[in-house]
């Protein structure tokens, strides 16, 4: 278009006024020059020399809506500067003159409608080019000259080539401009891109207008991406959106973590997102944010919290250890000190303390005693800094600073050395020994102590044996001597009833008839002898008894007894004794008496003594037998009328052959073991025989019985 | 005691029956001998354990009276041997004994005897002893070991 126009220029030397040559020259000088504002002074001050003009002002479309001042000559600049026109008044004179594109003569009359910018009412408007009816053209020049003016001609062709040079040079200007924009465009978008962290700008909408790479990866799909990735880009777009709306409200942009997925590589992603408002176009805003991808910052500062815990739990540990430590050395009981290298002292415990200290006491003689104690360790442990060797045993004597009293302790010295093997310090502990002498000294007096003791007892145990010995013997002869008398009394009954087995035989074969007849005085005699015979086995009998029971070798064999039976029984068998009497006899038995687990045989043979001992010393009156019972006891109560028995014989007629009245037993018969046998009867039975009586009116021998024999 | 059938179908039933007396004192023997013999007993004796083992398997009895204390063998030894054998497994043995203690008793019954009797004993009680052994051969009466004794 540009060259078009140029093509149309009119051929330099074509104007009547003007030189062709001086045309030319305008021509050469306006294409060598570049700068719109330079063309039009060079275009003015031709026109000043060649045409007339001494006053000028060229003023160019801005915007398409102003009409500003480009350059003036035989004007000021600030005249220049400050011509502005405003197109939109369309009635203008100016505006109406630029519109038609043709020239426009003002001579003085148009004053009063706008102030001319030339000083002066006559001039002419001249459009720089002659635009199509409707278009704008590229700007109008004003000139003034003196006189009756300048060379229209001139003026009209300047002006047409001016507004063609014009009309090219904003042409390339507008490309320029347009290279320009889009080379910086893509310096922007390139240093954006370079940003590996996302950038994005969105709209108030939140729809996004810019995003780089690292956005674009995080924020957008397309058709290609799997289903899975699109779910992540959408939920990552709903995150972002989210985080966005809030940070557009008015304020200071604060940084605000945002955790997104990597769509591509599934994993979680932090964002620190930070959203700046700008203006977008006129009137809209929009928010710049920037993703800072900290994922890693935050795991790197978790990993320097968790160095820095750790840091802190092994101090506590070191600090604890070294409490401990200290704990250990302030409560052993052994003194215990370290020294450096030197042999200074640099540690101590309040063991240590006590002697190595005057502490409390200011007295001189316990500084003199601590100053003796120095010496004395000091050239203990020189021991080990003289050898080679890394331990030093041996005993020394302090004294103790507060009481003056010598104390023995044992001392073990242990060099501590340090990595690079150099001697650093000497650990020394005593051990006080006082104890130990004191116990030893102890344990030697309890071990004389316990020796003399052992002995006495030894002594003692031996004569306890002795006696033992002597006794077990005697205990074995005694139980000998009871076997040998057991044996003696079982001889003496064997050979006693062999020659009373033949007497009562032979008697009885005489008194049967067996040996032929015999006359009432032999058979008188003979059943005296068979009655003597009798009383001397039942001696022998009683006698066995009572051996046996001694011996403990009366046999008992419990069973059900029902006493009223067995009194039945007894009465039975004394009846012919009875039968020589005139006694009443009488029983007298309560209803409901419980049997006895007993020995029958035993309790039969008691209340049948009992029974005939009443009969026979019961000369007149009767005898009378009473039962009684209670949960625990059945007691057998036989009296008599009798004669009696004196209290002094009464403890005695149990005793054997004891008779009250010797004379009248005699009479009577009866071995005098009965009662004695049945005493001893009823205590193997578990019961007792009482015996009440008065001396010529009468006895009440008992018979108490448990109901149960207890076992022994 | 089938057994027991044996011996009785040896003698007619007219016969009396053979009492064996077995005791080394002269007394005893004769005292029981005199009475049993007036009792229509036969008797025959012996005065030690040996005689009455040759006796007994030469005579086969229908009752012996043994006294334990012999010379030579003693009762209790004579008892188990006739009560081991076949031929005298059946006859009834009666013990004597002047032994009141009670193992001798036990002994004797521990032997093989059918009964015990303690010395003194009186003739009449030994007859009945006797009879009741030969009629009642099935159930040994339970009689008390120890001569009922007289109180004092």
């Amino acid at each position: 278009m540009a060259v078009a126009r140029l093509k149309a220029l009119p051929p330099p030397g074509a104007g009547s006024g003007t030189g062709a040559r001086a045309k030319l020259a305008l021509l050469e000088l306006l294409l060598a020059e570049q700068d719109a504002r330079g063309c039009a002074a060079l275009a003015l001050a031709w026109l000043s020399r060649h045409a007339g003009v001494e006053r000028s002002l060229c003023a160019v479309v801005e915007d398409g809506t102003h009409l500003v001042g480009l350059a003036g000559h035989g004007l000021s600049s600030s005249v220049v500067e400050s011509f502005r026109l405003d197109l939109s008044h369309r009635s203008h004179p100016l505006v109406l003159a630029l519109v038609s594109g043709e020239p426009v003569a003002f001579a003085g009359r148009g004053a009063q409608v706008f102030e001319s910018p030339l000083a002066t009412d006559a001039f002419q408007a001249v459009p720089l080019s002659r635009g199509e009816a409707g278009e704008t053209g590229p700007g109008l020049l004003l000139v003034a000259g003196p006189g009756e003016g300048p060379s229209e001609e001139e003026v009209i062709w300047a002006a047409g080539l001016l507004g063609v040079r014009l009309a090219a040079l904003g042409y390339r200007r507008a490309q320029a401009e347009e290279r320009r924009h889009q080379r910086e465009r893509g310096w922007l978008l390139g240093i954006i891109n370079a940003v590996s962290d996302p950038i994005l700008l969105t709209d108030a909408d939140g729809r996004i207008l810019i995003a780089n790479p690292g956005a674009e990866r995080l924020l957008s799909a397309d058709e290609k991406m799997s289903e899975g990735r699109r779910r992540a880009v959408a939920l990552n777009n709903m995150l972002f959106s989210a985080s966005l709306f809030p940070a557009t409200e008015e304020g200071v942009p604060t940084p605000k973590e945002l955790l997104l997925v990597d769509p591509i590589e599934g994993q979680d992603l932090l964002f620190e997102v930070m959203s700046t408002r700008v203006k977008v176009r006129r009137g809209e805003t929009g928010t710049v944010s920037v993703l800072r991808n900290v994922s890693d910052l935050r795991r790197a500062s978790e990993e320097i919290e968790e160095n820095y815990r750790r840091l802190r739990a092994a101090e506590a540990q070191t600090r604890a250890e070294r409490d401990r430590l200290d704990l250990i050395l302030n409560s052993a009981l052994d003194p215990i000190l370290v020294t450096d290298a030197e042999g200074k002292l640099v540690l101590m415990n309040p063991p240590a303390e006590r002697m190595f200290t005057i502490g409390g006491s200011r007295s001189s003689r316990a500084e003199r005693w601590v100053r003796t104690n120095d010496a004395v360790f000091t050239s203990f442990v020189s021991n080990l800094y003289t050898g080679p060797s890394m331990r030093w045993r041996g005993e020394l004597t302090l004294v103790d600073p507060q009481s003056g009293a010598g104390v023995p302790f044992e001392a073990i010295s242990g060099k501590v050395l340090s990595r690079q093997g150099e001697d650093t310090w000497t650990v020394t502990i005593l051990h006080d020994l006082t104890e130990t002498v004191e116990k030893s000294r102890l344990y030697e007096q309890v071990k004389r102590h316990s020796e003399e003791l052992r002995e006495k007892v030894e002594e003692a145990t031996a004569e306890l044996a002795e006696q033992n010995e002597l006794l077990r013997r005697q205990a074995f002869e005694l139980e000998q001597a009871s076997a040998l008398k057991s044996q003696f009394l079982a001889n003496v009954s064997h050979e006693l009833r062999t020659p009373l087995n033949a007497i009562l035989g032979y008697t009885q074969l005489m008194i049967e008839g067996v040996s032929g007849e015999l006359n009432q005085n032999q058979e008188d005699k003979l059943a005296r002898v068979d009655a003597n015979a009798r009383h001397l086995l039942s001696v022998i009998n009683d006698l066995l008894d009572i051996a046996r029971i001694e011996s403990g070798k009366m046999p008992i064999q419990l069973e059900p007894v029902r006493l009223p039976e067995l009194i039945d029984e007894v009465m039975t068998e004394v009846e012919p004794l009875i039968a020589r009497t005139s006694l009443e006899v009488r029983r007298d038995l309560p209803g409901g008496v419980p049997d006895m687990r007993s020995d029958r045989k035993k309790v039969k043979q008691i209340l049948l003594n009992l029974l005939s001992n009443a009969l026979k010393f019961t000369p007149r009156g009767s005898v009378a037998i009473r039962v009684g019972f209670d949960d625990r006891h059945v007691w057998t109560a036989v009296t008599d009328t009798g004669i009696g028995i004196s209290e002094e014989n009464q403890k005695r007629i149990f005793e054997e052959f004891a008779q009250a009245d010797s004379s009248y037993a005699r009479r009577a018969g009866g071995t005098g073991l009965g009662l004695s046998i049945c005493r001893r009867l009823a205590s193997i039975l578990g019961g007792e025989i009482t015996l009440v009586s008065q001396q010529g009116i009468g006895s009440t021998f008992t018979l108490l019985l448990p109901l149960e024999v207890a076992p022994s | 005691m089938s057994g027991a059938e044996a011996p009785r179908s040896r003698r007619a039933p007219e016969e009396p029956a053979l009492v064996l007396v077995v005791d080394d004192v002269a007394d005893g023997r004769e005292i029981c001998a005199e009475y049993l013999l007036f009792r229509k007993y036969r008797v025959a004796t012996a005065a030690d354990g040996r005689e009455a083992l040759g006796k007994a398997f030469d005579l086969v009895p229908d009752v012996i009276l043994m006294d334990l204390s012999l010379p030579e063998i003693d009762g209790w030894e004579a008892t188990r041997r006739l009560k081991g054998d076949e031929r005298t497994r059946h006859i009834p043995i009666i013990a004597l004994t002047a032994h009141a203690l009670r193992s001798a008793h036990d002994e004797a019954l521990a032997a093989g005897c059918d009964a015990v009797v303690t010395k003194p004993v009186m003739p009449r009680d030994l007859e009945t002893e006797v009879r009741r052994l030969l009629t009642d051969l099935v159930a040994p009466h339970p009689r008390d070991p120890e001569t009922p004794t007289p109180t004092t």
